[in-house]
């Protein structure tokens, strides 16, 4: 748990766990993310199969595209907006708002209102739509109270925490307790768990080469555990560390979103690739 | 070695990752003081409510700055220290240079400041002529290596001990041939001692000001303050005025996190507080105070809504803690500090202009404010510079474009989603075995890793194609 959020964060479990006695008449509105949708649909399809298992009343709004992040981190809050506006829009009338992403799901419960300072309607706006947005993990443990139920995988993983689900959103817990009900796997601790990874969004190609040295130490990190599986819950990340362990040459380890584990979907994407190799 | 600047970051950068030690030397410190740090904030069950304190402490003083300043001038000519106001860092260095021309000094002893370090004085006392004796053991070794500092509380951290050996072989009078710490340690002693007692003018930093008192504070491991301070005839001290707190008792809580966040130690050997010149009946001290208080674009932070920089007490942990740092050390910034507050720091002390380049330099992971002994918020800090660098239109073209194209298309979600399914389709083009090598428009990515081949669709493609089938087949 980080040093910082610990309290905030028990305060707000409690008070959501009260919430989540009738989930099922609320409705759960899913942001897929961009990278999501673009790279690994299968997060996606997870994600709601999870939800709904979870007795969640899942909407997929047609009309959504992306956080805004790559606008927020650039310092173009003027850009920013314009693309919190539409998201606002179609997602500020769902009973919660749920990401499959740390960081995504924390630009718009964190940054959202840091771009709307000066005016105080979207202000507003941007404050509920912030107070009833969760990343897809915290969300199924913290108000959901869900518990995966005969979901087998063989295998050891070990987890990288994304900074943005670690530190700003107080996400440790709830992979790993929902991972730990999964039949075969096993956990191997990464040391550095919550290190940075260096991906940074934008961070990684503007400056390619010290995140290339930061994503050397967190592969080095992973390998050490002799781990089969990657997992964490942000794509960012995942495909950053995936990518230089294949660029390195090491295909022993692979890496999943934990939404694909524990949904169930992991033997076939596995499968699927390995049939492709 | 030549001092880097700040408006070469990407060539500083490249310079510092094609060193082949310089991150093992990084490390050797980083590393050790991030465990010591952690073992300290373990021991401390009160930290957090200790960083509260802290950060009211600085805030409050913050606020209320006029009123405190004018406190301290009046406590501080009460015991007859003479205080001066400096408005940018040339003026500091005048200030300070003019007191040693009066008193026709040759030799001045330094015990080791940033701000004298911002505010240009070795460079303004070496070109007068004036023989500056450094007396930080750290310091001592890069005013032999003709170094800048790379680290704030380790300006010496990027050399190693064969660096020291042989620097002191060259420079000491009396060398040690030993390689052992304690006789270099020696060694050193030897040569600082007898300049200690030949200096005319002690220039020394601050910790904190106290404004009940006019008193001022200094924390160090090696006793080379009160040594700098003590002897000579005329002491100087350089603080910016941030370094003001009310009182004794409000030092206390941010003297208990610096020293913890900083060395990982509970307590340094020597905090001293300093009153003013020798009074008839004491038996030591200076016989002349004078204390230059320095702006330097501090109360222009304030106004900028920069205000939570001014709590820094220079601990050093957010560059101990930070991935960037690590990797490329404290020159590469080209500035006199480095690492997350450095970012924050330069481009105020410089210009933006200049500095905007290490504010883009983070990948925002937060790691440095989850540190930071007074809740800094850095990663806010550094995207609200790059928010005013964007508005000031100081990054290059092609960013700029870059990221309004991407704006304008997410704003239309409808058009995003097409062209996020073209991206799959081109994307596919470049796979191999469910990678992708290289491919245009992917530069800064594949130079160093791969990239997963997507899946043949994208996921509202596969999400609305499921939904027809499923309302179709129901019909
Ligand atoms: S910003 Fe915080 S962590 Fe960094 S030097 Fe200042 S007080 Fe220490």
């Amino acid at each position: 748990m980080s040093e910082k959020n610990s309290n905030a964060d028990t305060e707000s479990v409690q008070s959501n766990t009260i919430e989540c006695l009738n989930i099922s008449e609320k409705r759960v509105g899913f942001f897929v993310t961009c990278l999501v949708n673009t790279m690994r649909p299968s997060v996606g399809f997870a994600s709601i199969t999870l939800l709904e298992q979870a007795g969640c009343n899942v909407e997929v709004p047609e009309l959504q595209s992306c956080c805004g992040q790559p606008a927020f981190n650039s310092g173009d809050d003027e850009g920013t907006r314009q693309v919190a506006y539409q998201t606002i829009e179609q997602f500020e009338n769902f009973d919660y708002v749920v990401l499959p992403s740390g960081s995504c799901a924390g630009m718009i419960k964190k940054n959202f209102v840091e771009v709307f300072k000066d005016d105080s309607e979207w202000l507003q706006r941007a404050q509920n739509l912030a107070d009833k947005t969760y990343e897809l993990l915290s969300f199924l443990v913290d108000v959901c109270n869900f518990e995966p139920e005969n979901v087998e995988f063989e295998g050891s993983y070990t987890y990288h925490d994304s900074c943005s689900g670690y530190r700003s959103l107080g996400v440790y817990e709830q992979p790993r307790k929902m991972l730990s009900k999964v039949k075969g796997l096993d956990h191997k601790p990464l040391n550095g768990h919550s290190e940075c990874c260096g991906f940074g969004g934008t961070f990684c190609v503007k400056y390619s080469d010290i995140s290339n040295e930061i994503v050397a130490e967190k592969t080095e990190n992973v390998l050490a555990t002799e781990a089969d599986y990657l997992l964490g819950g942000d794509m960012g990340c995942l495909m950053n560390i995936a990518g230089k362990l294949n660029r390195e040459g090491h295909t022993e380890i692979e890496a999943l979103h934990t939404a694909e584990v524990l949904a169930g979907l992991a033997t076939e994407i596995v499968g699927a690739k390995n049939a492709r190799k | 070695m030549h001092a880097n600047k700040p408006e070469n970051f990407y060539q500083n950068v490249t310079e510092a990752l094609a060193q082949p030690d310089l991150k093992m030397i990084i490390r050797r410190t980083t590393d050790k003081a991030e465990t010591k740090r952690a073992e300290a904030i373990a021991n401390f069950p009160e930290f957090e409510k200790a960083r509260q304190q802290g950060q009211k402490v600085k805030d409050h003083t913050i606020k209320y700055m006029d009123h405190y300043l004018a406190e301290f001038e009046k406590n501080a000519a009460a015991q007859g220290t003479i205080v001066h106001w400096a408005s940018t860092g040339e003026e500091a260095s005048k200030i300070v240079l003019d007191i040693c021309r009066q008193h026709e000094a040759k030799k001045v002893t330094r015990s080791k400041s940033m701000l004298g370090e911002e505010i240009g004085l070795s460079h303004a006392l070496d070109n007068s002529g004036i023989e500056r004796v450094e007396t930080d053991l750290a310091e001592h070794i890069i005013q032999l290596a003709g170094d800048p500092p790379s680290h704030i509380v380790w300006p010496a951290m990027h050399r190693s001990r064969e660096d020291v050996i042989k620097l002191f072989r060259e420079f000491h009078k009396d060398p040690t041939y030993s390689e052992e710490i304690t006789d270099l340690v020696r060694s050193a002693r030897r040569d600082l001692r007898t300049k200690f007692l030949t200096s005319d003018i002690g220039i020394s930093g601050s910790n904190f000001l106290l404004a009940d008192s006019g008193s001022s504070c200094t924390v160090t491991n090696e006793g080379n303050a009160e040594l700098t301070i003590t002897p000579p005839k005329v002491h100087i001290v350089t603080a910016g005025i941030e370094k003001l707190v009310p009182s004794m008792a409000h030092a206390v809580p941010l003297l208990r996190l610096l020293t913890r966040s900083a060395t990982g130690g509970e307590i340094t050997q020597y905090i001293t507080f300093h009153n003013g010149p020798k009074r008839p009946n004491d038996a030591d001290g200076p016989e002349e105070c004078h204390i230059v208080l320095v702006d330097n674009g501090r109360t222009k932070m304030l106004a900028d809504g920069m205000e939570e920089m001014l709590r820094c007490i220079r601990c050093g942990a957010c560059m101990n803690h930070c991935v960037v740092y690590k990797h490329i050390g404290g020159h590469a910034y080209g500035s006199v500090y480095p690492g997350p507050m450095g970012s924050v720091l330069t481009p105020h002390l410089d210009s933006l202009k200049v500095a905007n380049k290490q504010t883009h330099a983070c990948t925002l992971n937060g790691r440095c404010e989850e540190v930071c002994p007074v809740n800094i918020p850095l990663p806010k800090l550094l995207r609200a510079l790059r928010a005013e660098s964007w508005q000031k239109k100081y990054e290059p073209l092609t960013n700029r474009y870059v990221v309004k194209a991407y704006a304008q298309l997410a704003k239309r979600p409808r058009m995003f989603q097409f062209v996020s399914s073209c991206g799959v389709v081109f994307m596919k083009l470049f796979s191999r075995q469910g990678w992708i090598k290289s491919m245009p428009f992917t530069g800064g990515w594949t130079r160093n890793r791969d990239l997963i081949e997507p899946e043949s669709k994208t996921f509202m493609q596969q999400y609305k194609a499921s939904k027809k089938a499923k309302s179709s087949g129901g019909r």
